[in-house]
């Protein structure tokens, strides 16, 4: 019971990292109507702009400034991602269809990787802003031995939850918050009360740029801001099916299931068939869903009309 | 080519019902789209259907051809009561539609759109079309004669090869109707076909219809807000509004009903 | 003057329906051909640079060939259905293992059969994996096949069964003796490939323009009209896997079999898969032509980044080099989807349109 518990938590607890990405990926999705391949590579490139100058500033200035700073620079940096991705590709491709979209950002991908690593290096960088590393042993009381916990998990899940918050209370209060909802909804309405689309998807890709960030830095603690990173965010996406393209609270669920259900995967069914299910499993779950249930968990129903 | 059919036949009850609608009712969630309609077309008519917006006209449309599913009531085709089908059924059974907002393959040429049109006549498999020469071939050009003569018909030759999306409006419409006629269908539904055309665009669409109708003997059913149109192209009117059957009848008939007068008028209260 | 149809009248609609209508067409096609066949192999046995060198057939000319072949198969998914993928990878790797198997296990069969009985189980297998598109669209499916893309490369490195015992899923790949023929050299292998391409693009190319090809067409466009025309969609988009994943699949044999020789799985990682996809839409979504100008040019851009600063006298390492690559790729997709989404053979086409009527502009 005391493993099950460990594998369950474990896995929850990654589940936190893919929701995270979700994330990025769903508000874009709701404001633009773009499934954004670029989120990985943003996260990437987010990660190394953080890791690039926490190393630079650490040298000269105290701990807390010295993040402040990097934090500071990192953020500049993602919003002049997103005003060049609105400006030279949403702007000229804006009411062409979803798969040209899609491949574009497939393009901004490789472009923000390319560029990325080509001003900050190729080398794996770690990323280091005083969040707990140590494992500790909880419930000791029940279990024998009791259940092995990262700190570092648990600040991620807390981080996690305080962002959603935030945006949740940002979407419903603010009055951008109701301008990108109405643009969700309908483009062209939206225009047409007065909504500056151009404005709100480059709010939009600059949220989706800090969400990413926040990502890479929980993310970077823990393996490292490495270009295998592009892939582990990659599985954001079928985390977005299970929980309905639309959905935040879907990404949410979602994201804790993937994360629980692969731990689950590998550690019971990996020994038998070889191991690394991880690699495939929150694809092949999303296959599944997608037979089952195609707008996913949360997601709305897709009505087709002519 | 059939020989023209005199047309005070059709509109006499002696002609036997190609397609009848029974009780039909069709809503969306809570919406009520059609309630309980009730009409039939006759072999070698045009039937009109016409009625304010939102008055489930293109919804009647949709039921007919399989796209939309009513709850209550049936449909009997050619004699026989239908099932629950798709839309590529209907149109296996003779069923052709045009629609209101111009649906062609934007990617593709004239020419080509039309020759999709003739996709259920193709008998030759993957493997043979993949060879091209020999039988593969001769069904080819065989569909493509049949394909030129729409095109000769609709006077369409000098865009035969240009793609549809660089067409204008009442062109496309005319490529539209062009690949419905491809398909030889017995019965072909017509959604708003003259929808945004001027006077001389809505003259040739007429005298499409009408050709199309006499030559070919093709059974026709037309959504069409131009009353002028329907009057003079139609055998038969029904009327729908907020979706309900309110008249049924030649046009001469539905002109005089108060509940269209009132309908299209509006009442003084 | 020397381009035009001037004079060159169809009095048939066989003439009309030929693949190259201009006799200035057919006659650059014929010479591209003698070129390839006769021409290439002929420089390469009198020694004449740069056809002396195994280089040019081994790095350049077969890959670029297996490839296009790679590249036609995805555009026929993506170009003419409508469908997208990500897992091109995918299937080249189960065409690839599969023949693997089939030669291995049955020695007696030719390779040839082994290749294409690996391009038939990618088809089968494409199929299964195109089912979840009957009920979903567009951007689902790229998940659908993203799916497919990481379950492959995890099968083919961990389960045993499939590489016969070897660890890492590395193999090699028999002999290649078609019906008596040891294609050993690189020129050989190069002529071995072509003819494969040659036919298989023909087969395709008559596919586009036949009845089916019209039906992927029309569901890529609306495919909601095109059902109420009678066309099955289940039947159009389940052939456009089919086919699609058997070209994959053969190309994938191909590239295993005769550029790589022995291979192991990551050949085949969403990196081939990404590639190919750029190759479809650099080249032209729904061109044939399109796939091989496509190939050519994602496979010279890094050899010409590799080449030319170097010979301008400022080299660039390595690493620049492929962060180059990368973001010219990414910003090439951007620049071609929104300036030409036909691509590169789009680009041949007005030029061809252009000089039909030269010297005049209209």
């Amino acid at each position: 019971m005391g493993f099950f518990l460990e594998v369950l938590i474990g896995g929850l607890l990654g589940g936190v990292l893919y929701a995270l990405v979700a994330l990025g990926f769903v508000l874009i999705f709701k404001a633009s109507g773009i499934l954004n391949f670029a989120q990985g590579a943003m996260v990437f490139a987010a990660g190394l702009g953080f890791a690039a100058a926490m190393e630079k500033t650490s040298a000269h200035m105290p701990f807390a400034l010295a993040l402040a700073t990097s934090l500071l620079l990192a953020t500049g940096m993602m919003l002049l991602t997103a005003w060049a991705i609105e400006r030279f590709v949403l702007r000229p491709l804006v009411n062409q269809n979803g798969l040209t979209l899609f491949m574009a950002t497939i393009g901004v991908a490789f472009m923000v990787e390319g560029l990325a690593q080509q001003i900050f290096g190729n080398n794996i960088r770690r990323i280091d802003v005083g969040l707990p590393k140590t494992s500790m042993f909880i419930l000791e009381s029940q279990f024998d031995g009791g259940i092995l916990v990262n700190a570092l998990d648990l600040w991620t899940a807390v981080i996690a939850a305080l962002l959603v918050v935030a945006l949740s209370l940002f979407f419903q209060n603010t009055r951008t918050g109701r301008a990108l909802r109405a643009v969700a909804d309908d483009h062209t309405a939206a225009q047409s009360v007065g909504i500056p689309l151009n404005w709100i998807w480059f709010i939009v890709w600059s949220i989706a740029g800090g969400v990413a960030l926040v990502a890479a830095i929980v993310w970077g603690s823990k393996i490292g801001v490495q270009f295998a990173l592009t892939f582990v965010a990659l599985k954001a996406l079928p985390v977005l099916i299970v929980g309905g393209l639309t959905s935040i609270p879907g990404a949410i669920v979602a994201g804790l299931l993937v994360g629980m259900g692969e731990k689950f995967a590998e550690v019971y069914l990996g020994p038998s068939l070889g191991g690394g299910i991880e690699q495939w499993f929150a694809y092949v779950l999303a296959l599944f869903v997608l037979l089952v249930r195609p707008q996913g968990l949360f997601g709305e129903r897709i009505i087709e009309r002519i | 080519m059939n020989a023209p059919i005199p047309r005070r036949d059709i509109a006499s009850s002696t002609s036997a019902p190609l397609l009848s609608v029974d009780n039909i009712s069709l809503a969306f969630g809570g919406v009520k789209a059609i309630t309980d309609v009730s009409f039939d077309i006759r072999k070698g008519e045009i039937r009109a259907i016409i009625g304010p917006n939102g008055a489930g006209k293109t919804s009647m449309l949709n039921c007919i051809n399989g796209f939309y599913h009513p709850q209550a009531g049936s449909i009997t085709y050619k004699g026989n009561k239908r099932e629950r089908m798709r839309p590529h059924v209907a149109a296996a059974q003779g069923i052709a539609r045009t629609f209101q907002n111009v649906a062609l393959f934007k990617g593709m040429s004239t020419l080509d759109n039309i020759l999709t049109g003739r996709s259920l006549k193709v008998r030759r498999g993957l493997l043979w079309q993949a060879i091209w020469f020999g039988p593969a071939l001769a069904e080819q050009i065989e569909n493509r004669i049949a394909v030129e003569r729409i095109i000769d018909f609709l006077e369409i030759e000098s865009i035969r090869k240009i793609p549809v999306g660089k067409l204008s409006y009442g062109l496309q419409k005319r490529v539209e109707l062009g690949r419905a006629l491809a398909m030889e269908p017995d019965l072909l539904l017509l959604d708003e076909p003259m929808a945004g055309m001027n006077t001389e665009e809505k003259e040739d669409m007429c005298r499409f219809i009408l050709d199309a109708n006499r030559r070919l003997g093709t059974t026709i059913a037309l959504i069409e807000h131009d009353m002028g149109v329907v009057m003079d192209l139609s055998d038969r009117v029904v009327v729908l509004e907020y979706g309900r059957k309110i008249a049924d009848g030649t046009p001469a008939e539905v002109k005089r009903n108060e509940k269209v007068i009132a309908a299209y008028l509006g009442v003084p209260h | 003057m020397i381009y035009s149809d001037e004079g060159q009248l169809k009095t048939t609609y066989a003439a009309d329906m030929v693949i190259f209508p201009l006799a200035q067409d057919r006659t650059l096609f014929a010479i591209l051909m003698l070129l390839a066949f006769v021409g290439i192999p002929a420089l390469a046995l009198a020694g004449i640079p740069p056809f002396h060198a195994d280089y040019i057939f081994k790095a350049i000319l077969t890959p670029f060939l297996i490839l296009s072949l790679a590249a036609l198969g995805l555009n026929i998914l993506v170009g003419y259905c409508g469908q997208i993928s990500l897992g091109a990878g995918a299937f080249m790797a189960v065409g690839a293992y599969a023949a693997f198997n089939f030669a291995s296990r049955i020695p007696e069969l030719p390779v040839l059969i082994a290749i294409l009985l690996g391009g038939g189980v990618a088809a089968a297998v494409g199929v299964c994996f195109g089912v979840p598109s009957l009920r979903i669209k567009g951007l689902y499916l790229a998940v659908a096949t993203l799916a497919a893309q990481f379950f492959f490369d995890w099968l083919f490195l961990r389960v045993r069964w499939f590489t016969q015992d070897s660890p890492s899923g590395s193999v090699s790949a028999p002999k290649l003796n078609v019906f008596g023929w040891h294609a050993d050299s690189a020129v050989e292998r190069y002529l071995l490939v072509l003819s494969i391409i040659v036919v298989l693009a023909a087969l395709a190319k008559n596919l586009v323009r036949s009845d089916i090809g019209r039906q992927w067409m029309a569901v890529r466009d609306m495919d909601l009209a095109a059902e109420i025309i009678g066309i099955r969609p289940v039947r159009a988009k389940l052939t456009a896997f089919a086919v699609s994943s058997f070209i994959i699949g053969v190309a994938g044999a191909l590239w295993a079999f005769v550029n790589l020789g022995s291979w192991e799985p990551s050949t085949f990682s969403i990196d081939r898969s990404l590639q190919i996809l750029f190759m479809v839409i650099v080249g032209g979504l729904g061109s044939i032509l399109g796939c091989f100008l496509g190939a050519a040019f994602v496979l010279l851009l890094p050899i010409m980044l590799d080449i030319v600063p170097g010979a301008l006298g400022m080299p660039l390492s390595t690493d620049t080099v492929s962060n180059m690559t990368m973001f010219l790729f990414g910003a090439l997709i951007v620049f071609f989807l929104v300036v030409e989404p036909h691509g590169l053979a789009r680009l041949w086409v007005i030029l061809k349109e252009k000089l039909k009527i030269w010297p005049f502009p209209y």
